[in-house]
């Protein structure tokens, strides 16, 4: 590099070179932030039953209450996994406060072993901070064999002060839904074979 | 300088082109080349939208009658384009760095290498983006169709072609230039400033690209690290917005509009610096209220940040999280207002020169303030329910940037052309410009608010025989502004064909900031000896 005619007075590059670098680390941990997003996110929507994210129960509920509501079940599989899964019954009447367990019925319907793992919500989503799960088979990975059907129990309560809520108290149905996908690394026979998914590079 | 070193004329610039341009370290020579990058890219990325409106002068299929998806593809083309490599560079990349350092009395700016690698970014950046139109996209088609917005799944498993790498890359790369350049700015007004040229005392315009490479350096970053997840999530199997793997859709839009909605402020902060100096200069008066505009504009800033979900009240957020941004977006209204009514308060009472500059400032005033009160409209997430995604968002966003920003380039374009080339813009054919851009850009976006109230959908190529009118209409406005871009070129070469020379100060008393104290042009090195700003001086 050729020294140009005028230069900045050396003097000052030091004191540029500090701003220059603090407004650089500024930057980098913006960066970090976006990346933050993600576990905040997921904390944010466990906190807050933002997006109808359901709660975890380590107990059943103590009271019930003579609140009536209709629940509704609802399954739906990922294209990329080649199962059959449907709720045992679509619908029951229970009390708010109520214990309950219903059963969603899964099929592998290839002649692979497949293992799964379902994403779930509840909506409105309002209610998803008063619907709790004591048991689910969505809080771990299930593997079908080819041909293999299983009853799926999912043992639940919807918090009492659900119908204290004002804005939950309007509500008289609430409807659980599922999700099952193909777990990641696990499913690579059937995968490779469905544009869109993983393309691994 | 009487006496020129070998390889530098008798102004201290290099004679050998490569070392003048390429490596070039001075803030005028890279001004102009961003200015020069932003008149190209603007020119092409109108061109689509021409293209755009030819097709939508009728219902049917026209001229994307073979290959629909290119419609989409240039949709979002033309708003990467208008958004990173025009409106960005012009303003912060051009004017910024010419008249920055010259307002604040300083003779370069704080990194000129680092200046230069901004600059050469962008172009690496246009070029991976015009790479991107000729692999496969989404839809089975050639280039990326999926709106400037990128949204997944159709960013993700929807688009299977490296067309979205391409666009990806392309916007690192332009955000890297960027955040490169935020971080020159602000080290140049912080420790550069001339003495007793104090922060209450530099010009709006100073002002103005502080608080936006301030936005850029806190918004940007968080843009890149969300299409960094989408590009592992394309190529190396995370699921960041991927529901089947735990992630979240959702979770990308609310990080693209974190900076996005900073971003559309980045876009006019510059021109509303421009629009003070301009009406200031014309009314000969000082800005009215001058600390009240620094300040709403830094109040603009701040609550740019907090407001991104108004353009998301569709996707499922609970009422009392869409009221908070209803509120929070409603308030900037406020400090908007401080500034537009300033500027009304500064010609109050002024010497008014209806020059050049003037008149395409009365019309960024005029049009800026439509799209703004359509903008209070939009905010209402009720409302919204009806309008998200019609022609309504189209009409007042482009009433606030293809009007509003636009404007505002071209007043300071007309204002400072003297400056940069020395040599006086044609009052003919800029005129001719103005008026045929002012009232052609009113046929094109103001009937879309009568078609997107009654329901028109963005973003398609075809549209049913019912709206036929108004985009007919429309597209007679697009033809208008392109002629009136073409005045802006004729115009363009009439100015640099001038032999004579104009003075110092073309503007006359009411152009106070110090770039009209220099020549024009300013020598190649100004400021060798800094100026002394006294404490009794205005702003």
């Amino acid at each position: 590099m050729t020294a140009t005619p005028i230069s900045v007075s050396q003097g000052s590059s030091g004191k540029h070179r500090a701003v220059g670098f603090m407004l650089a680390a500024v930057a980098a941990g913006m960066v970090g932030m976006a990346y933050a997003a993600v576990p905040l996110y997921r904390m944010f929507c466990q906190v807050t039953g933002y997006g109808g994210t359901t709660r975890v129960a380590v107990a059943p509920s103590e009271r019930v209450t003579d609140t009536s509501i209709v629940m509704r079940f609802d399954a739906n599989v990922s294209g990329q996994l080649a199962w059959d899964f449907k709720p045992v019954e679509a619908k029951f009447d229970m009390k708010i406060g109520e214990n309950r367990i219903a059963n969603y019925r899964a099929t592998n319907v290839s002649d692979k072993t497949l293992t799964g793992t379902a994403t779930f919500n509840v909506s409105p989503e309002a209610a998803g901070i008063y619907f709790n799960k004591i048991e689910c088979f969505c809080f771990t990975e299930q593997t079908l064999k080819p041909g293999e059907s299983v009853d799926m129990p999912v043992s639940f309560f919807v918090d009492p002060a659900f119908a204290e809520d004002p804005n939950t108290a309007h509500i008289s149905q609430l409807t659980l839904s599922y999700t099952f996908y193909p777990v990641a690394g696990k499913q690579a026979a059937t995968a490779a074979k469905v544009p869109g998914n993983d393309r691994g590079g | 300088m009487a006496t020129a070193q070998a390889g530098y004329n008798e102004n201290g610039a290099p004679t050998s082109f490569v070392t003048r341009w390429l490596y070039s370290t001075n803030h005028k020579d890279i001004g102009t080349m961003y200015l020069i990058f932003a008149i190209m890219a603007g020119l092409f990325g109108g061109a689509l939208s021409v293209m755009m409106r030819m097709e939508l002068a009728q219902p049917g299929l026209q001229y994307f009658a073979d290959n629909p998806h290119l419609f989409n593809v240039f949709v979002t083309s033309h708003g990467i384009i208008m958004i990173f490599f025009m409106v960005m560079p012009a303003m912060i990349g051009g004017f910024g760095n010419w008249f920055v350092p010259l307002m604040i009395g300083a003779p370069d700016m704080a990194f000129p290498r680092m200046n230069n690698i901004s600059f050469w970014l962008l172009p690496v950046a246009f070029a991976l983006l015009l790479l991107s139109l000729f692999v496969e996209g989404d839809s089975g088609g050639m280039g990326v169709g999926g709106g400037w917005t990128l949204y997944p799944p159709l960013a993700t498993t929807g688009s299977p072609g490296p067309a979205m790498d391409f666009a990806i890359l392309s916007m690192h790369i332009a955000g890297a230039s960027s955040i490169l350049g935020a971080i020159n700015f602000i080290t140049t007004i912080f420790n550069m400033r001339a003495p007793g040229m104090t922060i209450h005392k530099m010009p709006l315009f100073v002002w103005s690209i502080l608080v936006t490479t301030f936005l850029l350096l806190l918004s940007l970053p968080v843009f890149a690290g969300a299409i960094t997840m989408m590009l592992t999530d394309r190529n190396f199997g995370t699921t960041f917005f991927s529901a089947s793997g735990g992630g979240d859709p959702i979770l990308y839009q609310h990080l693209f509009w974190f900076f996005a909605h900073p971003e559309v402020y980045i876009l006019i902060l510059p021109g509303f610096g421009i629009i003070s100096q301009v009406v200031s200069t014309f009314s000969r008066k000082p800005v009215f209220g001058y600390l009240g505009m620094a300040y709403a504009m830094v109040a603009i800033g701040v609550v740019g940040f907090i407001v991104w979900a108004h353009h998301m009240y569709t996707s499922g957020m609970s009422v009392e999280t869409q009221a908070y941004f209803v509120f929070a977006t409603m308030v900037i209204a406020v400090p908007t207002g401080v500034k537009v009514f300033s500027w009304i308060a500064t010609m109050w009472g002024g010497s008014i020169s209806f020059r050049l500059p003037m008149i395409w400032a009365l019309g960024f005033i005029f049009l800026f303030t439509v799209g703004g009160v359509t903008g209070v409209m939009l905010a209402n997430a009720g409302v919204d329910r009806a309008l998200h995604d019609t022609y309504y968002v189209v009409a007042h966003f482009h009433y606030v940037l293809s009007l509003g920003a636009v404007f505002s380039i071209f007043a300071g374009w007309y204002y400072w052309i003297p400056k940069i080339t020395g040599k006086m813009y044609s009052d003919f054919w800029g005129k001719l410009h103005f008026w045929l851009t002012f009232i052609g850009a009113n046929i094109l976006f103001f009937p879309q608010h009568f078609l997107g109230a009654a329901g028109m959908p963005r973003r398609y190529v075809d549209y049913p025989d019912g709206f036929a009118f108004w985009n007919q209409v429309s597209s007679i406005g697009s033809y208008i502004t392109a002629l009136g871009t073409v005045c802006f070129i004729i115009g363009v070469y009439v100015t640099l064909s001038r032999r004579e020379r104009v003075g110092n100060n073309p503007w006359g008393e009411g152009a106070t900031t110090l770039e009209w104290t220099l020549t024009s042009p300013p020598p190649y090195h100004c400021y060798e000896t800094l100026p002394k700003i006294k404490a009794t001086d205005h702003h």
